[in-house]
C-alpha cells in the first residue's frame, strides 16, 4: 500500500492499463453510470448552475481570507474542547498521528475514507510503528487488503471486478467456511460488514477525513453513504480528523451551498446518505462519542499554490466528476496516474504536491476536450491549468527530445502559412478519400501506437483554412 | 519541546498563506469582512423547491425520502407511535424490541399500549436490532432528517442497529437547509452546536463493488420515518 509515486513511469503504466482486460471490463461502468446519474439530478434542479457559481465564489472568498478563517476556526475548536494540530509536511502529519495514538495507547485504529490520509501514507506508517490501521469504507477496505492505492477519489475500488473482490475476500477471510457462496455483491458486503463490525467495536482511535471545516462553529464535516465514517468517529475513545487548509468554509450557510453541488456532481445523488457535523469531544452527560477530538490541518505545499497560477485548484471539493467525465480516465483508470489523485484534478494537483519532474507526464494526458471543466461543481479551469503545467514543462526542458524536435518541426511550418497549407492539403485530401466509407481509421501507417487503442477520425476533405475561405465567400 | 513544535508549524503555515496572499493578517478591512460574514452568515441560492407551503413541503419530503429508499408512516398523534412501531417490526419479522434515548417526546409516548413491545433506554452497544430516535427536524428539498447527539438521542442509535425508526413531528419539517440551520443556531447558538448533527438521507448503502447499489453497508439497512400530526 505504499504511496510512493510511479507518475514518472506514466507511459508504462498506461500501456499496462490498456492491456489489462479485467481493468478494462471494470472501467466500462464509470462511463455509463456516473455521467447519466449526474445529468439526471442536475437537470432536476433548475438552480444547479447558479449553485455552482455560488460554490465557486464561496471557495474563492475563503481562499482570499484563509489566514483569518483558519484562526477563527481554531479558536472555535479549542473553545469546544477540541485540539487543532498543524502539519507543514506529510511527515509532520504522520508524526502527529503517531504521537496521539501512542499517548492514547492505541493498538488498533479504524479509518474512514480520507484522501489526505492517502496523501500522507498514514496506513503504512502506522503499521511500521506497530499500530494496526483498518480501512472501513468498503472500497478502501478492498484496496487495503490488496495493498493498492485508490484508483478513484470517491470510488477507490472502481478498477476491480466482482470476481477479483471475491478472490480477495476468500484469501483474507480465512476464518469463514471456504465453500460459502459469494455469487452476489450483497453477500460480499454482508461479509465485510460482519468482519468490520468487530473492528469498529474494538478500535482505540478513529481517523476520518473532512469534507469541510466550518470557521463559524469549529465543526468538521464528513459526507458518506455507508455510515462507516460515523461508526469510526463515534465508537473509539478518540477521533482524529485529517484535513488540509483548503477545506475551510466560513459558515453553515456556505456549507449548504456547496453540499447542493457535491453529491449531485459526485455520485448523482440529491444528497449523500450521511452528512455529519462534528464539534468537539463528548459532552458532559453524553452517553456516546469520543472523549478526545483532534484535527490535524495539513499544508503540504498548498499555501504556496495560493500565490500562483494554480490557486483555482484549491477550490476542489474532491467530488470526482472530472475523472468520471474524462475520456483518458475511462481508457486507463486511476492507477496509471501513479499517485493518490487521478484524473484531471490529479493531473493538476499531483505536480504541485510531488513536483513536476516526477509528475510532468500527467498534464499531458488530456485531449483538452474540456468536459472536466464543464462538469466541475466549483468551475476549476482544469484544461487551462494543465496547459500551465505543459508550458512549465517545456520551459524547464523536461519534455523528451522527440517531443521538442516534433514541436520545432511543427512550428517551422506553422510560421509559414503557405507552406503549411501546401503540405497539409494533399494529406487531408488523401485521408478523406480513403476514410470516406467509415469516417474513421482503425489503423494508419506511422501512427500505429495512436490507433491501437482508438480510431483516427477521417478529415472532411478540405483543410480548415480551405473551408474557412469557402464559407466566407 | 513536544508542546512547542505545533506552534511553530502553525506560524509557518499562517506566514506562508499570508506571504502567498501578500497580506499581513492585520489589515482592518479584511478582518472586518471576515468578522461580518461569520456574524451575518448570508444565505446564498435557495432552490425554489425548498420554499413550498407546508402541505406541499410534506409531500415533497415524503417523495424525496422514498426516492432515497426510506419508508414512511403517518400517524395523528404520539399516542399512535407504538402501534406504528409494532406494525413496522411485524412487517419485517423483527423481534418486538427497540432501544431509545431519553428524549422527552419519546418518553411521553404511551409505549405500554403496544403490549408485547420491549423498550430499553440508552446508547447502542451493537446488540440491538432496532432503535427509535426523535428527529430535531427534516429538510424537504432532499428528504433529509436532522438529528442531534446527546442523552436524548444517542448517536450510536443512528448507526449501529440494523433498523432505524425516526419519529418526526410534521411541524418540524422545513423546506430548505438554510431554515434548518437557522433553527439549530436558534436552539443551540452557533458557538455551542451539539457534539454531532447528523443529516441522514435514507438508509446506509454502498456501490463499491461494480457500482451495484446495495443497502445496509455499515449503518442501518432500513430507515423508517413515523410522521406525527399535520404540518
Amino acid at each position: 500500500m505504499s504511496n510512493a509515486a510511479s507518475s514518472s513511469r506514466f507511459k508504462d503504466n498506461v500501456r499496462a492499463a490498456l492491456a489489462d482486460a479485467e481493468l478494462q471490463s471494470a472501467l466500462k461502468f464509470v462511463e455509463v453510470n456516473f455521467i447519466a446519474r449526474r445529468k439526471e439530478v442536475a437537470d432536476k434542479l433548475p438552480e444547479f448552475e447558479a449553485l455552482r457559481d455560488s460554490a465557486r465564489d464561496i471557495k474563492n472568498h475563503t481562499l482570499a481570507h484563509l489566514d483569518l478563517y483558519l484562526e477563527a476556526y481554531e479558536q472555535r475548536v479549542t473553545a469546544q474542547g477540541g485540539h487543532v494540530h498543524y502539519a507543514v509536511t506529510a511527515e509532520d502529519a504522520r508524526r502527529i498521528v503517531l504521537e496521539l495514538c501512542r499517548k492514547l495507547g492505541a493498538k488498533t485504529v479504524t479509518k474512514g475514507k480520507s484522501m489526505v490520509g492517502e496523501e500522507i501514507g498514514i496506513n503504512d506508517f502506522l503499521e511500521a510503528n506497530g499500530i494496526v490501521p483498518v480501512e472501513t469504507d468498503l472500497g478502501e477496505y478492498i484496496i487495503q487488503i490488496r495493498h493498492e492505492m485508490p484508483s478513484h477519489i470517491i470510488a477507490p475500488a472502481v478498477h476491480l471486478t466482482k470476481a477479483q473482490v471475491e478472490a480477495d475476500f476468500r484469501r483474507v477471510h480465512t476464518h469463514l467456511p471456504p465453500d460459502r457462496s459469494m455469487a452476489e455483491p450483497e453477500m460480499m458486503l454482508a461479509e465485510a460488514r460482519a468482519v468490520l463490525r468487530e473492528k469498529f467495536l474494538s478500535a482505540d482511535v478513529g481517523i476520518t477525513g473532512a469534507n469541510f471545516l466550518i470557521a463559524e462553529t469549529g465543526s468538521s464535516i464528513i459526507v458518506t453513504n455507508e455510515g462507516n465514517g460515523d461508526l469510526t468517529q463515534t465508537l473509539p475513545k478518540a477521533h482524529i480528523v485529517l484535513a488540509s487548509i483548503e477545506k475551510l468554509v466560513p459558515t453553515m450557510e456556505d456549507v449548504a451551498q456547496i453540499l447542493r453541488v457535491l453529491a449531485r456532481s459526485a455520485t448523482g445523488q440529491e444528497m449523500s446518505v450521511y452528512t455529519t457535523l462534528s464539534t468537539g469531544p463528548r459532552r458532559a452527560g453524553d452517553p456516546d462519542g469520543p472523549n478526545e477530538y483532534h484535527v490535524i490541518i495539513l499544508d503540504n505545499g498548498r499555501s504556496a499554490m495560493l500565490g500562483g497560477e494554480f490557486r483555482d485548484m484549491l477550490r476542489c471539493i474532491r467530488c470526482g466528476a472530472c475523472m468520471n467525465h474524462c475520456p483518458v480516465y475511462h481508457a486507463i483508470g486511476g492507477h496509471a496516474y501513479g499517485w493518490v489523485y487521478p484524473g484531471p484534478m490529479g493531473a493538476v494537483l499531483t505536480p504541485s504536491l510531488i513536483g513536476l519532474d516526477k509528475a510532468g507526464n500527467l498534464p499531458n494526458a488530456s485531449t483538452f476536450c474540456g468536459r472536466c471543466e464543464e462538469v466541475c461543481p466549483v468551475r476549476i479551469p482544469l484544461p487551462k491549468l494543465m496547459r500551465h503545467w505543459r508550458e512549465r514543462e517545456f520551459e524547464r526542458h523536461l519534455s523528451p527530445a522527440t517531443v521538442r524536435a516534433g514541436l520545432k518541426l511543427w512550428s517551422f511550418f506553422a510560421r509559414r502559412p503557405r507552406l503549411y497549407g501546401f503540405a497539409t492539403r494533399p494529406v487531408a485530401w488523401l485521408l478523406a478519400l480513403f476514410g470516406r466509407g467509415r469516417g474513421r481509421f482503425s489503423w494508419l501507417p506511422l501512427v500505429g501506437g495512436w490507433t491501437r487503442h482508438r480510431d483516427f477520425p477521417a478529415p472532411q476533405g478540405a483543410t480548415f483554412q480551405g473551408q474557412w475561405r469557402k464559407r466566407r465567400r | 519541546m513536544e508542546e512547542e513544535a505545533p506552534m511553530i508549524a502553525r506560524d509557518l503555515i499562517l506566514a506562508s498563506i499570508r506571504n502567498a496572499l501578500a497580506v499581513t493578517g492585520q489589515e482592518a478591512p479584511r478582518r472586518r469582512i471576515v468578522a461580518e460574514r461569520l456574524a451575518a452568515h448570508p444565505v446564498g441560492v435557495v432552490p425554489a423547491r425548498g420554499t413550498l407551503a407546508p402541505r406541499q413541503r410534506l409531500a415533497l419530503f415524503a417523495r424525496m425520502l422514498e426516492d432515497a429508499a426510506g419508508t414512511l408512516a403517518s400517524v395523528d398523534s404520539v399516542d399512535d407511535v407504538p402501534a406504528a412501531v409494532g406494525e413496522f417490526l411485524r412487517r419485517h419479522n423483527l423481534p418486538l424490541a427497540v432501544r431509545r434515548g431519553e428524549d422527552p417526546v419519546l418518553a411521553a409516548v404511551p409505549w405500554a399500549s403496544e403490549r408485547t413491545l420491549e423498550i430499553s433506554i440508552g446508547a447502542s452497544d451493537g446488540e440491538q436490532l432496532t432503535s427509535v430516535s426523535r428527529a430535531f427536524g427534516a429538510v424537504a428539498e432532499t428528504g433529509t432528517l436532522v438529528l442531534t447527539s446527546g442523552r436524548d438521542n444517542p448517536t450510536t442509535l443512528n448507526f449501529l442497529p440494523d433498523n432505524h425508526i425516526v419519529v418526526l413531528d410534521a411541524r418540524d419539517i422545513v423546506g430548505d437547509f438554510e431554515t434548518a440551520i437557522a433553527q439549530l443556531r436558534e436552539k443551540f447558538g452557533a458557538e455551542a452546536l451539539p457534539r454531532v448533527v447528523n443529516m441522514i438521507t435514507g438508509p446506509s448503502r454502498s456501490a463499491d463493488i461494480e457500482q451495484t447499489l446495495i443497502l445496509g453497508a455499515h449503518g442501518p439497512r432500513r430507515l423508517h420515518v413515523i410522521i406525527v400530526g399535520e404540518p
